[in-house]
């Protein structure tokens, strides 16, 4: 498929996202949601790849660290033609590659996650590598807020910061839902910006929903000499109005009709 | 032990520069030299080992060869779940390399005490355990992992043996396959010691003894999940087999040959016990040679 456009790029992720989760029955369709817009700002304006060359030298490298909400990544990899749209529809079945957390055995996914607080430290030591060999690609990979729990984050942020690692840009998707209430009940992080400044980083706030805003801060051409950190505030569920900031879409998936009501309200019917 | 596998990898990383020597805050008086030869080929990751083994993995992703170098608990427990996720699964080319084996450090506590580490490390499909007892067996496991590409578990002990005179070991020590170190003086027999790690001298007095001076001394310092099926051909040639090791009983080196055991078609039957430290040392503390003593280690 060919689609240039960021924002009809994300509708087409959230549609693919809510028909192979309702398939297979799988969980997460809230955090999918809540990334949709920032892997479609990503992969058609940031990322350097080639989807015919997954393993390209030069390319640049993205980890979801999230795993946990793969379906989005393997949508927009299908639609950026990593793989055949028919493909996803192996999602989450028996002996399929395209397991319902992030597997390195699908074409242009770098790592395997699902336990939280692995993402950012393999992205450092890929940051790393770049700069010992003077290789001129960059790092990204997305969090989650609740992932920030995890200490390993912040052994990896204090290394990437005394390496002045600005090759790493490191995105947390800020949803304010977790698994069994807000972040905000379970372990408050913020003030967050603080936190990532105190730590050494570059740190800006954006609406993970706004297209214009999210080109802009994770723009290669936006940077200082330490680590990037965009906190992009967003909506879990985004989108589609019964899942938006409810907390078993953590965990529920829509069955039929619930699917339908929610491609409708995407605007794209599969 | 250590300063021998420091020598090497500098050697190594004078002709290879994918070698990255990564290290947790530790090192003192042992990885200077190193890191003055090749300050590119060099981090300290801090006292922050889930980091150091994360990154080790995407370092690994980018074509080095990354060790890791702590001590023994603080690089395998620590981050366990690294291993098992970021380094194992992926199939990476990352060498874990403990310091401390056993009861090496063991005046300084149960911190310290590297002896429930086989059990982690064997429980990973993809990782090579290399556990060498002499410097003839640390440079063949040298030799063995960079040629390796895969995830590998380098476990050091504290000092060489001093008490084998004439080790009879070949040059190349092939994984999964038992090396002989000294025979018994009725060569006919068909009882053995087999060994991994450093206690090689504690076999050496075992068989010093009545009731072991007819066990030849074997050693299998290169074995893992991937070696399973070549210990049947090498058990079968055995009545009896005592294994000897400086760890726990459960999930350790004389499990792993017991499994092996079970699951093959016998020949014969091969009577095999276990030789391992007792429980009890976890809440003890001493010089190493002093709670081998106290726990009767070998006897």
């Amino acid at each position: 498929m060919n689609i240039n456009s960021s924002v009809l790029l994300s509708k087409y992720i959230k549609a693919y996202t809510l028909k192979m989760v309702s398939k297979a029955k799988a969980s997460h369709i809230g955090g999918g949601l809540s990334i949709s817009d920032i892997l479609a700002v990503l992969y058609n304006n940031i990322l350097y790849f080639d989807s015919q060359k997954p393993l390209l030298d030069n390319r640049d490298r993205f980890i979801l660290s999230k795993g946990h909400c793969c379906a989005a990544l393997y949508a927009t990899l299908a639609l950026k033609n990593f793989f055949t749209m028919r493909d996803l529809n192996s999602f989450a079945q028996f002996g399929s590659n395209f397991m319902s957390h992030a597997s390195h055995k699908v074409k242009g996914v770098e790592f395997s996650t699902g336990s939280l607080g692995h993402g950012l430290p393999y992205a450092v030591g890929k940051a790393v590598a770049a700069k010992s060999r003077n290789k001129k690609w960059e790092v990204f990979v997305l969090l989650s807020d609740g992932e920030l729990n995890e200490g390993s984050n912040w052994e990896a942020t204090l290394f990437a910061s005394h390496h002045n690692l600005n090759n790493l840009t490191i995105i947390v998707d800020y949803n304010k839902l977790q698994s069994l209430t807000t972040v905000e009940k379970t372990i408050k992080i913020e003030p967050l910006k603080d936190k990532f400044e105190a730590f050494g980083c570059y740190v800006s706030e954006v609406n993970g929903h706004d297209h214009e805003e999210l080109k802009n801060s994770l723009s290669k051409t936006n940077k200082k000499n330490s680590p990037k950190v965009i906190i992009a505030h967003t909506v879990k569920g985004k989108g589609v109005s019964f899942m938006e900031n409810r907390i078993e879409w953590h965990y529920k998936s829509p069955d039929e009709d619930q699917l339908k009501m929610a491609l409708n309200e995407i605007g794209v019917m599969l | 032990m250590r300063n021998y596998f420091i020598d090497l990898l500098t050697k190594e990383a004078k002709s290879n520069n994918k070698i990255m020597l990564m290290v947790g805050d530790l090192g003192f008086s042992v990885v200077e030299n190193f890191k003055e030869k090749y300050p590119k080929q060099f981090i300290n990751a801090g006292v922050a080992e889930q980091n150091m083994t994360g990154m080790a993995a995407g370092l690994a992703s980018e074509k080095f060869h990354v060790f890791t170098y702590s001590i023994a608990n603080f690089n395998t427990f620590r981050c366990s779940e690294q291993i098992r996720n970021d380094i194992d699964y992926h199939n990476y080319n990352v060498t874990v390399v403990s310091v401390g084996g056993g009861l090496s450090y063991g005046a300084l506590g149960y911190s310290h005490h590297a002896i429930q580490d086989y059990a982690l490390m064997r429980s990973f499909p993809n990782m090579t355990i290399y556990a060498p007892g002499t410097r003839s067996e640390i440079a063949n496991c040298m030799k063995q992992i960079f040629k390796s590409k895969s995830p590998a578990y380098l476990r050091l002990g504290k000092t060489l043996p001093k008490n084998l005179k004439k080790p009879n070991q070949p040059h190349d020590h092939a994984p999964g396959k038992w090396t002989k170190i000294l025979e018994c003086k009725n060569r006919e027999s068909r009882k053995c010691i087999l060994t991994t790690g450093a206690v090689i001298d504690d076999a050496v007095k075992m068989q010093k003894k009545e009731e072991f001076s007819n066990y030849h001394i074997y050693s299998l310092p290169i074995w893992g999940m991937k070696y399973k099926t070549l210990q049947a051909q090498q058990i079968n040639k055995w009545d009896e087999i005592v294994t000897l090791e400086d760890h726990l009983e459960d999930g350790g080196f004389g499990s792993y040959i017991l499994e092996c055991n079970s699951s093959i078609q016998k020949v014969g039957e091969t009577k095999i016990k276990l030789k391992s430290l007792n429980k009890n040392v976890c809440n003890t503390v001493g010089d190493q040679d002093n709670l081998k003593e106290h726990f009767k280690f070998a006897h």
